[in-house]
């Protein structure tokens, strides 16, 4: 009954033919549809952040978006981050600042921290913490997720 | 946490869109513009529209037009492009201390001033502001556009004069005079998180007295709200501090809040002090 729909998504900038239904969201398409499970599923309804990805450069809650509406556009995840075995430099600092305890909002802060830093390499603090206050973290690290991006935002500004 | 299932159309026109709303507005279509609200509400189940109009490939909405005296935002203007950048003087003012208050940036990127407008919850800042300025919205159907004035389309919690088969084209807001002081306050629990209460202040000053005072609350009403007890207080008076707390009582005394409560009464009064003390 349900009908499906044939669009392509631009996943870390590979082409991905997949047929969804109209209901799923981003986020369910990009693990389920593309196999890309770097991203996570948390609150599904636009709380946590941890579903974080960049659509056409722009930090979105990947929940709060139908798979369908984003035929056809840019989407970025953490697996387009790293290089290869080299880690980007936020990931890397992550792990310098010890800003993941189990890890499952990682994904979803890294990119949320990838758009503010290529939106505007010089953010002001306050920008960057108001900026941050989008996501959840249930380990309590906020203080070193804080510390890793300010580090990055650091380097950029030298 | 999915949504149940849907027909999804994504027209080109907003003849088409209207044509569409008139045709499935039986099986409660919906049109889709931001859906940081809309998806959520779909997610839990509390909504199950039968038809999605996606109105983002429909060119021109995401404009926002300005002139001297008054402001155009399309139904696809979202949160984020609505800072204090967006517009000169006062005016932009008052947009970048709103829009600071509505969600989280991946929230300000998708959602729409419109979206918030038809959406109509009582902490919306948007609402508020289309009442303080005497806003007005742009309705369309198949039968064609009427204006309506934003007291008049808010009706309550979550309740609109937009009819079943009507979409919001776009909202026209009058903007404020250089020289104008504009305030806000808002209270929430959580950085982001829905306003508990919440109070925007402007008026002007000539001769040492206070000109075209407007006093909107949020958040403890059931829609945002004018004061117009504690506007005709401060309308030609001298400001000052004990002024400023005078109205601020009158606006939570006389304030028909959502319950009897002495706490939303002194935070309504709070809101309205700091609102009316932080006006620059």
């Amino acid at each position: 009954m349900t009908q499906h729909h044939s669009i392509t998504l631009h996943l870390n900038g590979t082409a991905h033919a997949v047929s969804v239904e109209p209901r799923h969201t981003l986020v369910d398409v990009i693990r389920e549809g593309c196999g890309a499970t770097g991203t996570h599923t948390g609150c599904e309804h636009g709380v946590c952040g941890s579903c974080t990805v960049l659509l056409d450069g722009e930090p979105i809650r990947a929940c709060l978006m139908f798979a369908i509406q984003a035929d056809g556009r840019q989407i970025r995840t953490v697996e387009g981050l790293a290089h290869g075995t080299i880690l980007h430099r936020l990931q890397q600092a992550f792990i310098d600042h010890h800003a993941l305890q189990c890890g499952y909002c990682t994904p979803g802060f890294l990119m949320l921290a990838a758009g503010l830093l290529e939106a505007d390499p010089n953010i002001s603090d306050d920008a960057l913490q108001d900026g941050l206050s989008a996501n959840l973290c249930r380990c309590t690290g906020y203080v070193n997720i804080l510390r890793a991006v300010r580090a990055v935002a650091a380097e950029l500004r030298a | 946490m999915k949504s149940s299932s849907f027909e999804y159309h994504a027209p080109k026109t907003l003849d088409d869109a209207v044509a569409l709303l008139a045709r499935h507005a039986e099986e409660e279509a919906r049109v889709l513009a931001g859906g940081q609200t809309m998806v959520p509400a779909m997610a839990m189940r509390l909504a199950r529209p039968g038809h999605l109009i996606d109105i983002n490939a429909i060119p021109g909405l995401d404009q926002i037009s300005l002139t001297d005296h008054a402001m155009r935002i399309g139904a696809c203007v979202r949160h984020a492009a609505l800072g204090a950048t967006a517009a000169p003087g006062p005016f932009g003012r008052l947009l970048g201390l709103l829009q600071h208050h509505i969600a989280h940036l991946p929230i300000r990127t998708r959602g729409t001033f419109c979206g918030s407008l038809a959406n109509a919850d009582a902490a919306s800042e948007w609402c508020l502001l289309m009442v303080a300025l005497d806003g007005r919205i742009e309705a369309r159907s198949t039968a064609g556009t009427r204006m309506i004035d934003a007291e008049d389309f808010l009706l309550g919690y979550m309740t609109t004069a937009l009819a079943p088969e009507e979409m919001i084209v776009a909202a026209h807001l009058p903007t404020l005079p250089p020289g104008t002081r504009v305030g806000f306050h808002e209270f929430a629990r959580r950085a982001g998180d829905f306003a508990q209460s919440m109070a925007i202040a402007t008026y002007a000053v000539a001769q040492g007295r206070i000109t075209a005072p407007r006093i909107a609350i949020g958040g403890v009403v059931s829609r945002a709200r004018r004061c117009p007890e504690a506007e005709a207080l401060l309308h030609g008076a001298t400001p000052d501090p004990a002024l400023f707390q005078e109205a601020a009582r009158q606006a939570a005394t006389h304030a028909p809040l959502v319950e009897e409560d002495p706490y939303l009464r002194s935070l309504t009064e709070t809101s309205v002090l700091r609102a009316l003390t932080g006006a620059a």
